[in-house]
């Protein structure tokens, strides 16, 4: 057993209101510069739709995650090293720039310079790539935003897989989801096995997937390999970017900025500890279905002295430890059951879970008809259909949703009778299979959901591993040699200077 | 006339030699964040795929070719028992080959540059500038070829070899060898040091960084950690922020 620690994040769909704040909050910070403008570290998709980038879930078109050999070992979806090296000149499963959407901007200024005439002036859009007119915008980062399109179209998605999907096309039968997304950072991560450089890495201490700038060389296979296609190619400065879990913050003991912005409070960071030996056993299980649960079987237990013993021996500090316990992924991940990970048949064991969402009960059980099991109604009547859900979060096992989504009204219906009736009703939790007091904690942790209990996040220790000294007086965040971009008009080594003072770094100023 | 063959051969390929090793350790050394493939696969797919292709397969065969050829000491093909002229036509056929597939991909990547809206306002000077330079030295190539058909024993490529492998041994005096050879040689000969020149000022440098070595990693993951007692040493786990 070799124990390691990591940051994870669960997202309470239940709350998301699809206001977008974490992914604008996130371009601001990370993105919003020459070669990034398309990409988004953090986007929010409304549900059912294909999604950012076009049909990202589809890996029968792009070949993300991992695929399990018939002797039992997992090797990348776009193929094993030789296979790998030998697409190099031409990526034949990079999705193109239009995948996501061209980036633009519109001609402000001329709201402001246009002469006196008859129509209201307009600021029409130019492309961020070419500088070029863009005549009609065909695509854009949020598209399908609020069921925004034909529901022909959107129902390609991928999670319609075995639900009779032409009824929900139908005003009347219609559902729909928020679901925001950014980079999992899996105890398994398929960008890491790709990249032919090594230039990405996972880090030990809290187990945030990085890509070493100075070392990626722009092969572009993470790219492909990431089925959340949550690695974006840098245009401008030919090298891979990806979410970094906001690192600077996260080991300063501050939430993501993602997390800290979220108005639906629907955020949660905390560590887990997990077994990293058996990373690879867990990946590989037989059938899909099992992933989940190998997934849970990874996490150990902070109460539990072995673990403990064993986590200090592999190195994780005792405030880790601490965090570990009072940490609000373990108990909506492990202890309550109600959240999972997105996707798990893509075998890379992501970090970053979702607590299904709720939905209303459809009208015809709402009329009376209903198919209320005692005070709870069934979840298989809710709105967004089971199946659906389980295709997003456990590989279709409907099960473990079901109990998630039980819980959930299980917690609505103790609650209510606790302060409306005052009645205390354990035969209500029982059910469940939960206790009158761990629903109570479910509340606090869900429902109130205070800042102490969504983020529990304990500094990063740099005084183990790094010299103060040496850093002293150094950049902070930047990229390249230095913070300068440069004094002189030419550069020897390529970098193209741009008129217009377009950012190429996060520190520096559009 | 002579001076100045002797500077064009005997000097300029010691100039380019060196800056090209040692602009390239420099650049590897400062500015590692510039060194890079320079892909512009992700805003333009088409004509990438057959262009990308056909250009570094042929380029590679190519490469390969001249390195063998040319430094190949010349009394290991007497005793191999291959003829000066074998070895011209088995150059002729192979690279002849390669060239035109070369010269096909290349085609479509110059096309594709000038007058892709996309590519052309993304791309730097030295983008276009390093590949119209490969383009001319792969037709200069080319047109070597009819020239090498006249005269088909051998001779004029020893006479090359020679003075390449002069060259490398720090012999300037092989310049005199090749004075009188075919003004397209000797075009070809000068453009090719000319690319050596340039070579680290360009999105080139990605040839040193072929990576190969990840044929060898063992398994997939990679983990570093700023542990001082961890796997990996401390200087090794620097991240981008530092």
């Amino acid at each position: 057993m070799k124990i390691r620690a990591q940051i994870a994040m669960v997202l309470n769909l239940d709350k998301c209101i699809g206001c977008h704040t974490c992914s604008v909050t996130c371009k601001n910070v990370w993105t919003n510069r020459e070669g990034m403008e398309y990409a988004w570290f953090n986007n929010v998709e409304t549900k059912p739709g294909i999604g950012y980038p076009k049909d990202w879930e589809n890996q029968k078109r792009w070949n993300g995650g991992w695929v399990r050999r018939r002797n039992g070992t997992i090797e990348p979806r776009i193929g094993g090293k030789w296979r790998v090296l030998a697409k190099i000149f031409a990526n034949p499963d990079l999705p193109e720039i239009d995948d996501y959407y061209e980036p633009f901007t519109f001609d402000y200024e001329h709201l402001q310079t246009a002469p006196e005439m008859e129509a209201m002036p307009t600021a029409r859009p130019r492309s961020l790539v070419t500088g070029e007119r863009m005549e009609k915008i065909a695509w854009g980062p949020n598209w399908e935003e609020i069921l925004g399109g034909e529901f022909e179209k959107r129902s390609a998605d991928y999670n319609f897989e075995g639900v009779e999907k032409e009824i929900y096309g139908a005003f009347e039968n219609t559902f729909m989801m928020y679901l925001p997304r950014l980079c999992e950072h899996c105890l398994n991560p398929t960008c890491v096995a790709a990249c032919l450089s090594g230039a990405i890495y996972k880090r030990e201490e809290d187990g945030i997937v990085l890509i070493d700038q100075d070392k990626c060389r722009g092969w572009r296979m993470c790219v492909s390999g990431c089925p959340y296609k949550k690695i974006y190619y840098n245009w401008s400065s030919g090298k891979s970017e990806k979410c970094i879990f906001c690192f600077p913050r996260i080991e300063a003991g501050q939430p993501t900025v993602c997390s800290e912005t979220c108005v639906g409070r629907i955020r949660y960071l905390g560590v887990v500890l997990y077994d990293a030996d058996r990373i690879a056993e867990a990946a590989s299980v037989a059938d899909e279905r099992d992933l989940y649960q190998a997934q849970l079987s990874l996490f150990l237990d902070p109460g539990d002295p072995e673990v403990i013993a064993q986590a200090r021996a592999d190195g994780v500090p005792d405030s880790w430890l601490e965090a570990a316990r009072r940490s609000p992924v373990w108990k909506m991940a492990m202890e309550w059951r109600v959240a999972f990970p997105l996707h798990p048949e893509y075998r890379t064991l992501p970090m970053v879970w979702y607590v299904p969402p709720l939905s209303p009960i459809q009208s015809a059980v709402a009329a009376g008809r209903m198919g209320t099991d005692g005070a709870m109604p069934d979840v298989r009547s809710l709105r967004i259909p089971l199946r659906y859900l389980a295709n997003l979060l456990t590989a279709g096992d409907e099960r473990p949703v079901a109990l998630a989504l039980e819980r959930m009204l299980a917690m609505r219906g103790y609650m209510r009778a606790k302060t409306i009736e005052g009645v205390l009703d354990e035969g209500l939790a029982a059910r469940v299979g939960l206790s009158g007091g761990q629903i109570e904690e479910m509340y606090q942790v869900m429902a109130i959901a205070n800042y102490e209990d969504r983020f529990v996040i304990p500094t990063a220790h740099r005084e183990l591993g790094e010299d103060a000294y040496d850093l002293r007086g150094s950049c902070g965040f930047s990229f390249g040699n230095g913070c300068s971009g440069g004094t002189s008009e030419t550069n020897l080594f390529g970098t193209p200077k741009r008129a217009g003072n377009r950012a190429k770094n996060p520190m520096e100023m559009a | 006339m002579t001076t100045f063959n002797h500077v064009l051969f005997g000097w300029y390929p010691y100039l380019c030699l060196t800056v090209f090793l040692v602009g390239s350790w420099l650049r590897f050394d400062r500015e590692q964040y510039t060194w890079k493939t320079g892909s512009s696969q992700l805003l333009r797919r088409r004509q990438l795929m057959w262009g990308s292709n056909l250009f570094h397969i042929g380029i590679l065969v190519i490469f390969a070719g001249h390195f063998v050829g040319l430094l190949t000491p010349i009394r290991l093909f007497e005793v191999i028992g291959i003829s000066h002229g074998a070895k011209q036509m088995l150059a002729i056929v192979v690279g002849g080959v390669a060239g035109i597939a070369c010269f096909v991909g290349l085609t479509l990547l110059v096309h594709r540059r000038l007058f892709d809206p996309r590519i052309r306002a993304t791309s730097s000077f030295g983008d276009i500038a390093i590949l119209l330079m490969l383009y001319a030295q792969l037709v200069l190539g080319l047109v070597t070829i009819p020239v090498s058909l006249q005269h088909l024993d051998g001779e004029e490529m020893v006479r090359f070899m020679t003075w390449a492998q002069g060259i490398l041994t720090l012999e300037p005096g092989a310049s005199a060898l090749i004075a009188d050879a075919h003004p397209v040689f000797k075009a070809h000969l000068v453009l090719g040091m000319t690319i050596f020149l340039v070579f680290p000022f360009t999105r080139l440098v990605h040839v040193w960084s072929a990576p190969v070595w990840y044929l060898g990693r063992r398994g997939y993951q990679v983990v570093r950690t700023k542990r001082a007692a961890g796997p990996v040493a401390v200087g090794a786990a620097r991240l981008p922020a530092e």
